[in-house]
């Protein structure tokens, strides 16, 4: 069967009868083109006004919308890592500031890009708008009477009847209202439509979008987001000073960074022992006590996929190493150096590697200031000795071992630059070097010591293995109107592509030889296969009402299928 | 390094087993479709033609009706109704299929559909036996999302012509690209049977994931749909405009469905899907809420989501705007489609993105 997606609508033929089905825009070629001479001030407003708020815009604007976000996932953008920026800066000395111009590093916060979005959303206001008014102006009022001649319809039926003609739009208008269509009596027929709800999810679906970018926008303006690495035993508090990192909105104010504190009590991880999945991950718990200023301690465990809310602020629970206590003793055996050390892992296994480092306090054999620095790398489960190298095999502690190498000299700590307090930066320092020569490594078990040369002093991998967590304390408020948005608009969009919206109308006149004619119509605002079947039930309903007059077979002499234009 | 080693081998020996056995009855399956095509008749080249260039006054006239009477006796026959194609379209009949009508070619047909189910069974034992020997949904790597994929697609084609629907013309397309798609990934993208990163420990996992590969997969059904269209509506167009496409255009064109069914059929399979599309999005979102703070980071994988996402839009709304339907509206489609793939491929590939399943 000859089908086609356009809309029945359209057809010019069909006069009243397709008319409001929709409240989509109709575009015509005078919206196209400025009109008249006398074009004003406001007549160029209008003009202006009337193309945004087109489909054919809206069209482009969706377009302009998508190949701008393309950018910012090629780019490394500013929101997303800055570290990556940088890199990309140090690398690309020419792009960079071409790029910054543009403001490619910050594609999804530019001017350009909030431009198209911004005129979107107004086109989408200034297209919702009326559709609403329209639309109920539709519900108000009531479908269209028949057309002439309904046999120029998508679906026609017909038939002759020993009913009489009123009995049979009675019963018409009776089936129909019975199937909640929305059916009155207009001269000779009876006209009905349904499916209004298509409309009503359609608007729904464009209203959430918005309440969706507004919820977005206001989280994205207030949102506060920072990173923190607390060892087991320590604490935060919720000030800007305390995070590792931070990033805020642009309207966010530091008065709103919700007060409270926490102490991590401890971290558990459990880990499949045996089997195919040995080493993967069962738990991963953080046990906190948290307050609120002026009030009692209370006790919560966070796990990965469950945060830790206080007052709209999550802290979450994203990482997770291990922080050896070591103790480092100068010559003459004082401590100068006590504490548990966040290692970072860099593999699934936690094998971990960080630096030790001594600023202060320490003082050499001859009673110089210096200062000492280490080299860590650490595992939690080793292979065992001559079982080659330091790589864990599983990620609990059940054989640590601490592999070590120093060095003395200044950390360079003191150039005022910051400094990241996982890595050695040797350039200023010795390598401490053994008797024999080679550099001096050596691989601790709990309680070990390793001595450093000529009465430098020494430092010993204590028996407590500490564990450490980041956390990660965000607070992003509007979330609850998003996912309330992006629901509605699921619905909405659910509605309006699900939906039909059709009419039918059903006429019943005396012919030429007294016996009553029934005819019947359908015509859904797009052609669907669904419209001759409903027509066909609703017929079949109504003949078992006003059965096929005796002595005669209906048999419709129209073509069947195809007639052209 | 890592305990790859300790998972259960011989089940993955044995999806991997499965994947080649299905490999070789897609292939099979493949040969038959072919034979479908070399086979089927050639014979009903003129029906497009015919209803194109039929005079036009035929139906000019409305249509009177008059009801005949069947000599006297009483038949209470039911009522029947007759459709209409709206104005302003080609009203052109679907082809018969790549059998072209002939009993042997829809034999062969025949063969390779059931060939087809067969190597279904094989591939999705395999993507099965696969996440049995690792312990969880099978989608962690390029690789098992490949399979999967593929699977998907299949499925959802014998899942439609199961319930009566017309896609059998899909056959040979469709057989063809999972074959691709098949070799691709034992070759390429091959990844050892392991374990995955326990961030992904959530039951939005299993949702984003599992409707995320079934978008995808009716996707490339509409994307097959509105690439056929294009073809086939060029050809009408020719035919209509007086032109005399080759013989091989005839041949393949004419067993098609008309381009209108075409287009209404990616039209149907897009719009299906796309709230379940919304939803993958969604969902994908709650759970970056869930597990990384905040629920929309401009991510690569987000960003390249949200493109697809407003491309697919757009291709809506195309439909509802005078002037972009029909060609204009298929080559959106396709765009939209070509998004999906780059997400699926490309991001993963190519781009740097926290998708890359790293972390705690
Ligand atoms: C923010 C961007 C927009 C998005 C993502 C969007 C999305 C969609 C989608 C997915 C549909 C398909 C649903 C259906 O066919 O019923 C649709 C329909 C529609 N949209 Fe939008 N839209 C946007 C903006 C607009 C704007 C600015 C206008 C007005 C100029 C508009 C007017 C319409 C109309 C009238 C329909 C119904 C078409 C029909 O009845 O077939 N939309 N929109």
């Amino acid at each position: 069967m000859g089908t086609t997606s356009m809309n029945n609508t359209e057809d010019p033929e069909l006069g009243e009868a397709g008319a409001q089905l929709s409240t989509a825009p109709v575009e015509t070629a005078a919206d196209r083109t400025p009109g008249g001479p006398t074009l004003g001030v406001i007549g160029w407003a209008r003009w202006f006004w009337r193309q945004l708020t087109s489909m054919r815009v809206a069209l482009i604007l969706l377009f302009l919308l998508s190949l701008g976000a393309i950018p910012g996932s090629l780019i490394p953008q500013n929101s997303v890592d800055e570290m990556k920026v940088q890199a990309f800066r140090d690398r690309h000395e020419t792009l960079a500031p071409l790029y910054d111009k543009l403001q490619f590093f910050d594609v999804y916060s530019s001017v350009w890009f909030s431009a198209v979005y911004i005129l979107l959303f107004v086109s989408l206001i200034g297209c919702i708008v009326p559709r609403s008014w329209q639309f109920v102006g539709q519900l108000r009022s009531r479908p269209p009477g028949a057309p002439g001649r309904l046999t120029r319809l998508p679906a026609y039926t017909t038939w002759r009847t020993a009913a009489e003609p009123e009995e049979v739009r009675e019963a018409a208008l009776t089936m129909l209202r019975g199937r909640r269509f929305r059916a009155h009596g207009v001269g000779d027929a009876v006209a009905a439509e349904k499916g209004y709800l298509r409309e009503a999810g359609n608007l729904v679906f464009h209203v959430s979008l918005i309440v969706m970018l507004i919820a977005f926008a206001w989280g994205q303006l207030f949102k506060s987001e920072g990173g923190k690495l607390v060892v087991e035993g320590g604490g935060f508090s919720n000030t800007l000073t305390q995070y590792d990192d931070f990033k805020s909105g642009s309207l966010f104010g530091t008065d709103e960074l919700t007060p409270f504190s926490f102490t991590l009590d401890s971290f558990t991880g459990t880990y499949a022992r045996s089997g195919p999945q040995r080493g993967t991950p069962r738990t991963y718990e953080a046990a906190l006590t948290w307050s609120t200023p002026g009030s009692a301690d209370r006790k919560q465990v966070v796990e990965v996929n469950r945060p830790l809310e206080v007052d709209g602020t999550k802290v979450y629970l994203n990482g997770h190493g291990y922080a050896p206590v070591v103790t480092v003793r100068d010559g003459k055996g004082d401590v100068v150096f006590q504490d548990a050390v966040p290692l970072l892992p860099i593999d699934n296994n936690v094998t971990s590697t960080g630096a030790i480092k001594v600023m202060d306090g320490y003082r050499d054999k001859n009673g110089k200031k210096d200062q000492l620095g280490f080299q860590a790398f650490f595992v939690p489960t080793f292979a065992g000795a001559g079982k080659g190298d330091m790589f864990s095999q599983f990620p609990g502690l059940e054989f640590p071992v601490l592999a070590l190498t120093g060095y003395h000299g200044s950390l360079g700590v003191d150039a005022g630059l910051p400094q990241n307090v996982y890595q050695l930066d040797t350039r200023k320092m010795k390598q401490f070097k053994g008797a024999d020569g080679e550099v001096l490594k050596q691989r601790l078990l709990p309680g070990e010591t390793m001595q450093l040369p000529d009465g430098a002093g020494s430092i010993t991998f204590e028996k407590d293995v500490k564990e450490w967590a980041t956390f990660q304390i965000t607070r992003q408020p509007a979330t609850g109107w998003a996912l309330t948005g992006a629901v509605a608009a699921i619905g909405g969009l659910a509605a309006s592509l699900f939906i039909r919206r059709r009419r039918v109308w059903v006429r019943a006149v005396r012919g030429e030889d007294g016996v009553t004619v029934v005819e019947m119509a359908g015509l859904g605002r797009s052609e669907s296969a669904k419209l001759p079947e409903e027509l066909t039930d609703l017929a079949l309903t109504l003949h078992a009402q006003a059965p096929t007059a005796p002595g005669e077979t209906e048999e419709p002499d129209v073509p069947a299928e195809g007639a052209q234009q | 390094m890592t305990l790859a080693a300790a998972t259960n081998e011989g089940l993955a020996e044995i999806s991997n087993y499965l994947i080649y056995s299905s490999m070789a009855v897609y292939t099979l399956a493949f040969f038959a479709h072919m034979a479908e095509w070399l086979f089927g008749s050639r014979s009903k080249v003129a029906r497009t033609a015919a209803a194109l260039t039929a005079p036009k006054e035929a139906a000019a006239a409305a249509p009177a009706v008059t009801v005949r009477t069947a000599g006297g006796t009483t038949v209470l026959d039911k009522p029947k109704v007759v459709t209409r194609a709206a104005a302003g379209t080609r009203d052109v009949p679907d082809g018969p299929g790549a059998h072209g009508g002939t009993e042997k070619g829809d034999l062969y047909g025949r063969i390779a559909v059931s060939l087809t189910a067969l190597a279904f069974l094989l591939e999705a034992s395999g993507v099965i036996a696969r996440a049995v020997s690792v312990q969880r949904a099978p989608w962690g790597n390029m690789y098992e999302f490949s399979t999967t994929f593929s699977t998907v697609v299949v499925g959802v084609y014998l899942a439609l012509l199961l319930a009566g629907k017309n896609v059998r013309w899909a056959g040979l397309p469709l057989v063809t690209t999972v074959l691709l798609d098949l070799g691709l990934a034992v070759t390429v993208l091959y990844t050892k049977s392991d374990q995955l990163v326990p961030a992904l420990d959530s039951y939005w996992l299993w949702i984003h994931v599992s409707t995320a590969i079934f978008c995808g997969a009716v996707f490339y059904l509409g994307a097959v749909g509105s690439i056929l269209y294009l073809f086939r509506d060029s050809y009408e167009a020719k035919l209509a405009s007086g032109g005399r496409p080759g013989r091989f255009a005839t041949s393949v064109m004419e067993r098609l469905p008309a381009a209108a069914s075409l287009d209404k059929f990616a039209y149907r399979v897009n719009a299906a899907v796309f709230p379940l599309w919304t939803f993958t999005i969604i969902a994908g979102a709650i759970w970056a809420g869930d597990a990384w703070g905040r629920y929309w980071g401009w991510d690569a994988k987000e960003v390249w989501s949200f493109i697809t996402w407003v491309a697919y839009a757009a291709y809506l709304h195309a439909r509802a705007t005078a002037g972009w339907k029909g060609r204009k509206a298929a080559y959106i489609a396709l765009v939209a489609f070509l998004c999906f793939l780059w997400n699926y491929y490309g991001v993963n590939m190519f781009v740097n993105s926290l998708h890359s399943y790293a972390g705690v």
